[in-house]
Order: structure tokens, then sequence, then C-alpha cells
């Protein structure tokens, strides 16, 4: 149908435009990290050593309304004991302008490796949280935050 | 900063010995990331607490490395086991080499 196909066409050239309009709008003014500087900051971390999955929750909103205040938790699966331990646990943000946010160091006193802050996010990214037990091995988790308004004040 | 920074902490004044007690601290500060832009064009320059750090009795139980992407007038909850009848002490570090402190004394039933 003729007729069917250009309604079709005039609302996808609609849809492209308003598009590439918001695109303009929102176009970050500044420069942002992305997932290779995390990589790098890892690396800098703890070199080429793998980090594998689980172990740890990372409790962030998966929408987040207000992006200059974006609470994160983090628990780690431990015993906490003298030699059995979360040493360090790093979180990165891949789509701020740097991307470290914060990195906790826990000792065997703390009874349970769980700790909360807030966080601003300039949009809309993935959330990468690496754990260091005291033996040495990694553990990683990472979640996805859709941010409504940014907050870096622009 | 306009103001001086003022640390608020919650912890319980009594707990037994073995539990995990959470501690609650906030702190009012700008956390100027360094990223925004006066109206005059020029870039406001970074200044943030970059370090927060816990003892219980001078032995260390937490500590926070935080980077510009912290919000401001910080927020950090943590855990501690209880062991015995003592003094947290809690210190802030700031970019421009100020410290702010807040002590709270935990008393075991």
């Amino acid at each position: 149908m003729a007729s069917g196909d250009r309604f079709c066409s005039r609302r996808r050239a609609l849809q492209l435009a308003f598009a590439a309009s918001a695109g303009l709008i929102l176009a970050p003014r500044f420069a942002l990290a992305d997932a290779n500087a995390v990589a790098d900051e890892i690396k800098k971390l703890y070199g080429d050593k793998k980090a594998t999955d689980g172990k740890i929750k990372l409790d962030v909103p998966q929408i987040a309304e207000n992006g200059l205040v974006v609470p994160v938790s983090i628990d780690v699966e431990s015993p906490m004991s003298a030699d059995d331990y979360v040493k360090a646990v790093h979180v990165f943000a891949d789509g701020n302008p740097l991307p470290q946010v914060f990195s906790f160091r826990f000792t065997p006193e703390c009874g349970k490796a769980s700790a909360s802050t807030r966080m601003r996010l300039a949009q809309t990214q993935n959330i990468l949280c690496i754990a260091e037990m005291s033996n040495g091995t990694l553990y990683s988790a990472k979640a996805e935050v859709k941010v409504t308004i940014g907050g870096c004040g622009g | 900063m306009a103001t001086t920074s003022v640390p608020r902490v919650r912890v319980p004044a009594q707990a037994k010995a073995g539990d995990i007690i959470e501690i609650k601290t906030l702190i009012s500060h700008d956390m100027e990331s360094g990223q925004r832009k006066a109206a005059d064009g020029k870039t406001i320059p970074r200044q943030i607490i970059n370090k927060f750090s816990a003892t219980f009795n001078g032995k260390t139980v937490f500590e926070a490395d935080w980077y510009t992407s912290i919000s401001a007038n910080p927020y950090q909850s943590f855990f501690y086991k209880v062991k015995e009848t003592g003094e947290f002490k809690f210190v802030w570090k700031d970019d421009n080499g100020s410290e702010y402190t807040a002590a709270s004394k935990l008393t075991v039933a």
C-alpha cells in the first residue's frame, strides 16, 4: 500500500529528526571516560590478574532520577576473620569524566564487608566493582544505572 | 567552601560484645569536582575530601578513598564487630590539607 508506506516513512523521518535534535541537546560538554579507561585503572591496581564473577552484591538503583545523588552499597561474602577477609573494594563508573568512584579498605574489625555511600553519575552507564580478598583473589560485579538527569553540573 | 565542614556520626551508644553494628557518617562539603565552570568560563578548581578513615581505640577499622564522583555532602556507612568499650575516631582529609574529625564512645554492656 503506497499511502501506508509514505505514512511510515514520514513517521520514521520524524523519529530520526527528533533523535538527532535530542542528541544535540544531550551531548555531553566534557570528555567522558569509557570502558577502556576503567580497564586501565584496574590494570594500574592489579596488572593482568583476572577477576571472576560472584561474591559481591552491588546494590545500585536501576533508574536514578537524579544523577547527583545515587546511592551505592556493596556487600561482599566473606567470613571476615583474621586470615580470610576482604581487603579492598573499588568501584568505577565508565561514563563519568573520571572513572574512579571510591576505594574502600576493610579490616577484620569490620565484622562484615559491607558499606554504602552516594555517587554522582553524568549519564546512563555501567558500574563496575572489583573486590580484593586477603589471599589476593579478585572478584567483580557489574550493574547498569539509567540516569534521568546527569550529575555533572555541566 | 562557603562554610566549614561539619561532620555528623551515628554510632549506637551501647552494644554487646560480638554484635555487628552499623556506623553512619555524614559531612557537609561541596565536593567541588573540578569539572564545573564558573560564569566567566574559568574552571572551578577541584576541592574534595579525598580520604575518610575510622579507627577504634587507635586501630584502623575502615578506610575509604573518595574521588570526584562522590556526591556533595558525602555519606559513608560501614560495620564494626564489637569487642570492647572504647572510642571511635573519624577523620576526613580535604584536598586543601585540612582535616575534619569526630569521635564517639561505645560502651559494651
